[in-house]
């Protein structure tokens, strides 16, 4: 198990650095970020100043360890637009980024995985239908149309809710129904289709034949084998729910990572684009790590593998 | 004086599919006393799988069991609710499975897979159950037992596993022990051991043993009484060396010509097999069911019915509407028409 953790933190940190060269040098050859920072009126001179000041005039080598060091550091320099420290701006954010996907993540699971395994015992019940018939909902609904709809319904009509801001968790119930309900059907499905197999399989027939429970026959026998693929897609949409809330958090107003990416990407703000970029990278690698970490202690197989 | 310990009569097995109600066990009867073993041969799908699963109350949800008497230790248990039965399972009654390879669950370890029917059964005492766990890993021949505790079924080769789900079957000191194909799925000087481990086990403990297979050589090795099932009844009964040595039901003599035999079987003969498939057994069925693989089959034999009848010696009986003699002469008369 030890080996296996230290193999796989290792080509983690492989990817890692891959993933930072990567998001170095995509933004600095997408544009000459001179020209961007330097606008449309400025001069040739200006320009060649701008190349000068920011360093742009250097290899692109030097330019990207020296970043990469920095980076290591918690330092993403500034941002061209405001001018203010990028770990500044985005340790303001981040909170509500994390609240938002660790919410989100929570209601996904606590929904799909019990209707996931009441659909699994009870295979074509009235329960099953109903759970498939969210699912199908889920999938089918565009996030932003459904965010709007309860906009209108709960903020609007009935007035149960904040529509806009994050001052209160009031301000938080929607945005993480509206990002939450997007990963659900996919973890519910997974998991039903898991148990489905799972309670055919030979070791769930050993287990009632020595007689246990049905509950620990189901939950210590059958959940927890059913639930390895589980964890590796969940660990995979948290990413999403982190990276990818930028409609959630435009739509509600929500001061994010989300919402700072949209406006630096707007602004060509080359640090900030390139500091969430690698931040939420990061975070998949880890959360990545971390789900093949949960998977061999939960299937003690993975490990040998 | 030996004891009863399990006694079944008129076990029907039914499970509705979409072309009508398929009749898998159709009323068969046995009774196991201890220390003896009851070997029940077929081949697949003649319900001997069934049997032992509606036995022990495990049956699939659709499938439906009805019995005249199932009698555990002289209690009838046929009629006990899922929560007293599952009080038995496991404990006074257990079962050991053909696949040890995919029996055991890959994410717990050997030890606790072991302890788990004990501390539900016995104690919750864990220091208690972990010194049986180890007992029994040694008992069924496992060495350095109390280091095996804590290893995951992968870590274990076939036979291994097998031996495990034996030491498990055997934690609560059960009085009965099903074995459904135990050895199927292992090589054949695992099968033997294995074979010899049961015997040995169950001579100990003196519990009864059933052991379904479609292997003679098994039941040749290891049985009391031999229980023949054809089509979801029971075409031969009776104790092993009558069956080895008279077989009365063609079905049997049919078996058992499938067997080659040191010093009989000549070189270059082909072995017996008995031609044709297992009727489908849906809706209702009518007279012997072996009467389309049957090479004395006749008339009669479409609506004749399939009751056990006994032969001369005691407990030997078959399900054939006619003696040996008079087939001999049904033969001797149809060969001669042919001419």
């Amino acid at each position: 198990m030890l080996a296996y953790a230290l193999k796989r933190s290792f080509a983690a940190l492989l990817i890692l650095i891959v993933v930072s060269a990567l998001t170095f040098s995509l933004s600095h050859l997408s544009a000459d970020p001179a020209l961007t920072i330097g606008g449309a009126q400025a001069s040739d001179e200006d320009i060649e100043a701008i190349r000068k000041l920011y360093g742009f005039d250097r290899p692109v080598y030097v330019q990207y360890f020296e970043w990469a060091g920095r980076a290591l550091a918690g330092d993403f320099g500034k941002s061209y637009h405001y001018g203010e420290r990028v770990s500044f701006m985005i340790s303001q954010r981040i909170g509500t980024t994390m609240t938002l996907g660790v919410l989100a993540l929570l209601f996904a699971l606590i929904i799909s995985i019990p209707l996931g395994v009441v659909a699994a015992i009870r295979p074509n019940s009235l329960v099953d239908r109903i759970a498939l018939l969210i699912a199908v909902f889920g999938q089918a609904l565009p996030t932003f149309w459904f965010a709007l709809m309860m906009i209108i319904v709960m903020g609007v009509w009935w007035r149960w809710l904040p529509i806009s801001g994050n001052d209160t968790w009031a301000h938080f119930v929607m945005p993480t129904i509206a990002l939450g309900y997007y990963a659900t059907p996919a973890l519910m499905r997974l998991t039903r289709a898991g148990m489905i197999e799972v309670l055919g399989s030979d070791y769930i027939r050993t287990a009632r034949a020595k007689g246990l429970s049905p509950s620990v026959v189901l939950f210590k026998h059958a959940l927890r084998n059913a639930i390895i693929p589980v964890v590796a897609l969940a660990a995979v949409w948290f990413g999403f729910m982190l990276g990818g809330s930028i409609v959630i958090e435009t739509i509600f107003n929500l001061k994010g990572i989300g919402w700072l990416s949209y406006d630096a990407l707007l602004r060509s703000d080359l640090p900030v684009v390139q500091a969430i970029v690698l931040i939420f990278a990061s975070f998949y690698v880890i959360l990545t790590l971390l789900s093949d970490l949960l998977n061999a202690w939960l299937d003690p197989r993975i490990s040998v593998r | 004086m030996s004891e009863t310990v399990l006694e079944v009569e008129n076990l029907t097995v039914d499970i509705p599919i979409a072309s009508g109600m398929l009749h898998p066990v159709r009323g068969i009867s046995f009774s196991v006393q201890k220390g003896e073993t009851l070997c029940i041969v077929g081949e697949s799908g003649c319900g001997k799988s069934l049997t032992s699963l509606a036995m022990m109350g495990l049956l699939p949800k659709t499938a439906q069991r009805r019995t005249d008497k199932l009698l555990f230790r002289g209690e009838e248990i046929g009629d006990l609710p899922e929560r007293q039965m599952s009080k038995l399972r496991g404990g006074a009654m257990s079962m050991i499975f053909q696949e040890p390879m995919t029996s055991l669950n890959p994410a717990y370890t050997i030890g606790d897979q072991l302890m788990e029917a004990f501390r539900r059964h016995v104690t919750r005492d864990r220091a208690v159950a972990r010194d049986r766990a180890v007992y029994l890993l040694e008992k069924v021949g496992i060495s350095s037992a109390a280091s095996r505790l804590s290893q995951y079924p992968h870590q274990l080769s076939g036979g291994l596993r097998q031996r495990v789900m034996i030491a498990m079957a055997l934690m609560c000191e059960p009085e009965l022990i099903i074995a459904d194909e135990p050895t199927t799925a292992l090589d054949v000087t695992i099968q033997a051991q294995i074979l010899h481990l049961l015997a040995e086990l169950q001579d100990e403990f003196d519990m009864g043993l059933i052991l379904i297979t479609h292997d003679l050589g098994v039941v040749a090795r290891i049985a009391d009484k031999v229980q023949v099932m054809y089509a979801g009844r029971t075409v031969e009964e009776g104790p092993v060396n009558a069956i080895f040595e008279e077989p009365a039901h063609p079905y049997t003599q049919g078996l058992l010509r499938c067997i080659p035999v040191p010093g009989k079987t000549k070189r270059g003969e082909r072995l017996g097999s008995v031609p044709g498939i297992v009727p489908n057994l849906v809706g209702d069925l009518e007279g012997c069911m072996f009467r389309n693989r049957c090479p004395h089959a006749t008339a009669e034999c479409d609506t004749a019915g399939e009751q056990l009848a006994k032969l001369s010696s005691g407990d030997h009986a078959h399900a054939c509407i006619r003696s040996l003699a008079d087939r001999a002469a049904i033969d001797a008369s149809s060969t001669k028409a042919a001419e």
